[in-house]
């Protein structure tokens, strides 16, 4: 982290409300250009809710989020083009079942970027050499398994060629001899300089890449810092005692 | 040890009709009793309708009256038209097989071989003709579309598109009597043609018809949620047979005395605004069905709400929806028979022009068993197509 690197990402106390339920309680976060963070928590601490948010899949109630220069209000006359700085894996991966791979990926570069199809291929195989499966491009999500249909949704995500990288517990959902697939193409991308926002509870993978990580409980920020400091020295009694549950597995 | 590996399956598991029978028809008292009613009944019903059909029916009155029933008072001079409107149907149905069901030999054999198949019925050399031609016209476009699959698949599919325009030109004709294709009017249509037709257009009609309706219940927008909502409503709330009445007999009044609107033209209509309320809801089904997870992926690519839906949703949607579609298409087409009430002269109303011919009074029993014998063949014909379907979008999906 240099003193001179942009903030890409600006997030001022935002809340969000399901109906009377109170999901985010005044989050506020900044994140600079290249910078990987892990947001971790209990579940229903509003931790998936708040990353949601950086892309407007969900909307907030108040406080300001600003993306790559835009904000994020009722009013944006493009978001469509705001969600093609940011590319999004989910727990469930969310391929399209009816789609090959190779459609999978190409058809947002095709039908929003407007590229032609030869580059649009041409730079999907590229990815799919980048997340290790190039032999798998013309089969259909359903016959992958789930470590490989993930590296799919990540070089979906990748096709557009975002900015920014949300990634919404992308291990979860997987078994256990297919995490590591995953994080090894996850580590590979925060190394070569991508911003990526993290869910997670893989701590190996924080602590091998992470900048900094944020603790969620309750819709609030409980504790932020470096992983050094988070793992070392926590200073609240709620992080340690999360810590100590997960890390004891 | 390794016998272990190669064990038979018990005694009863294995095959044998006598097995089988004693282990699914006499498997306990109850059983048995059922299966020697069951056969007896079935025995009974058989016999009675075989000995119908082969000595006391008189089945002249169908083939005597076999091109009323199949295309009703259309002119005899003009019906070579209709042979070839149809020719265009087979061939573009060969070409299709070939590019996009290379393997189906099974339905190729059935689909191609049917007109062939009916030539040997009692129906006039002329049409025993035609009927081999369409079979030969069927084989020649799964030959092309054998030898250049790839090159000729954007073709075939623009020849379906113009495929009704240019059958109901042909029907209707464009020029005056003396012209090369005088023009024949619908009030001259019926049978079989003026049932295919009818249901062709309902269900061409009404499917985006109901897709529309099906996306605009579920818009954000209350004033298209709620005109779609109304009307899909409205038109599920009365019998089809309403609709046409007020199409065909009230309608008319509202119109300014010099205007009229097509009779057939009207049914079409009626059919079609009645068959797209249904089909709405059967795809609000299908939509309902997609996991929001699809949506938000979509979305958070950047695709907007309308690629959303035709490249990522209603994809997927109407494939899951198959059995129901086709389930509604079939209904349509048998539904097209109230149109007989109202007075056109489908195969329903044809038939009842037949038996008002003096020569064949008191035969409805031929006239109706064949005709039902057209509508399951027919409606057979297009579950068992969609079955075949099915089965070949299963891929890739488990």
């Amino acid at each position: 982290m240099t003193e001179e690197s942009e903030i890409i990402i600006s997030v001022q106390d935002v809340h969000k409300w399901y109906g009377d339920y109170h999901a985010l309680k005044g989050v506020s976060m900044e994140v600079k250009k290249g910078e990987v963070i892990v947001i971790f928590g209990p579940s229903g601490s509003g931790k998936s809710t708040f990353i949601r948010t950086i892309n407007r899949l969900e909307d907030h109630q108040r406080g300001q989020i600003v993306v790559h220069g835009t904000e994020l209000t009722h009013d944006i006359r493009n978001i469509e083009a705001i969600r093609m700085d940011t590319g999004m894996v989910f727990q469930q991966f969310n391929l399209f079942p009816h789609l090959t791979v190779m459609q999978n990926i190409t058809l947002s570069p095709i039908q929003v970027r407007k590229w032609t199809k030869e580059k649009a291929e041409k730079i999907a195989m590229q990815l799919l050499e980048r997340v290790g499966i190039p032999e798998q491009a013309h089969k259909y999500p359903g016959q992958l398994s789930g470590g490989q249909q993930q590296r799919v949704a990540i070089a979906r995500a990748l096709a557009v060629q975002p900015k920014i990288m949300l990634f919404d517990e992308p291990t979860s959902a997987l078994d256990p001899e297919m995490i590591k697939e995953v994080l090894d193409v996850m580590i590979e991308l925060a190394k070569s300089g991508m911003t990526m926002l993290v869910v997670t509870h893989e701590m190996g993978f924080a602590r091998a890449v992470a900048d900094r990580m944020f603790f969620f409980d309750e819709g609030q920020i409980v504790e932020g810092g470096t992983p050094e400091e988070i793992f070392k020295n926590p200073k609240e009694e709620r992080t340690k005692a999360f810590l100590s549950q997960i890390l004891t597995h | 040890m390794t016998q272990t590996n190669s064990l038979l399956p018990p005694l009863t598991e294995r095959s044998g009709v006598l097995r089988w029978m004693r282990k699914n028809l006499f498997g306990s008292w109850p059983d048995a009793i059922l299966t020697i009613v069951g056969a007896l009944i079935i025995y009974w019903a058989v016999k009675g309708f075989l000995t119908w059909a082969f000595t006391i029916a008189e089945w002249e009155v169908v083939s005597a009256n076999m091109r009323l029933i199949m295309v009703g008072q259309y002119p005899v001079k003009e019906v070579g038209r209709l042979w070839i409107a149809l020719g265009f149907l087979v061939f573009l149905a060969g070409n299709s097989l070939a590019i996009w069901a290379r393997k189906s030999y099974f339905v190729t054999i059935l689909l191609l071989g049917f007109p062939a198949l009916l030539a040997f019925l009692p129906i006039g050399d002329e049409s025993r003709g035609w009927l081999f031609s369409l079979t030969a016209l069927g084989l020649v476009g799964w030959g092309i579309g054998r030898s250049k699959p790839e090159s000729l698949g954007k073709i075939v599919i623009f020849g379906w598109v113009i495929s009704l325009p240019i059958f109901v030109l042909l029907t209707r004709g464009f020029t005056s009597e003396d012209g090369i294709m005088p023009i024949v009017g619908t009030n001259l249509w019926g049978g079989l043609l003026l049932t295919f037709l009818l249901t062709v257009v309902g269900i061409i009609f009404s499917f985006p018809l109901g897709v529309l309706l099906a996306l605009g219940r579920r818009s954000e927008l209350p004033a298209i949620r709620l005109a779609s909502v109304t009307y899909i409503e409205l038109v599920r709330g009365v019998p089809l047979i309403t609709i046409l009445f007020v199409s065909q007999l009230i309608l008319p009044l509202f119109l300014p005395p010099n205007m009229t609107i097509d009779r057939v033209l009207r049914a079409m209509v009626g059919i079609t605004l009645f068959s797209a309320a249904y089909l709405a809801e059967n795809v609000r089904g299908g939509l309902q069905a997609i996991p929001r997870g699809q949506f938000e992926a979509a979305y958070a690519l950047g695709l907007n709400g309308v690629q959303t839906m035709v490249f990522i949703i209603l994809p997927q949607a109407l494939r899951l929806i198959i059995p129901i579609l086709v389930g509604q298409f079939i209904a349509v087409f048998k539904d097209t028979a109230l149109v007989a009430i109202v007075g056109l002269l489908d195969l329903v109303g044809i038939a009842k022009t037949v038996l008002a011919q003096p020569d064949f009074l008191g035969l409805q029993r031929e006239v109706y068993v064949f005709i039902s014998l057209i509508y399951w063949v027919l409606s057979y014909g297009m579950s068992y197509l969609s079955q075949q379907l099915e089965v070949k979008l299963g891929v890739g999906k488990q």
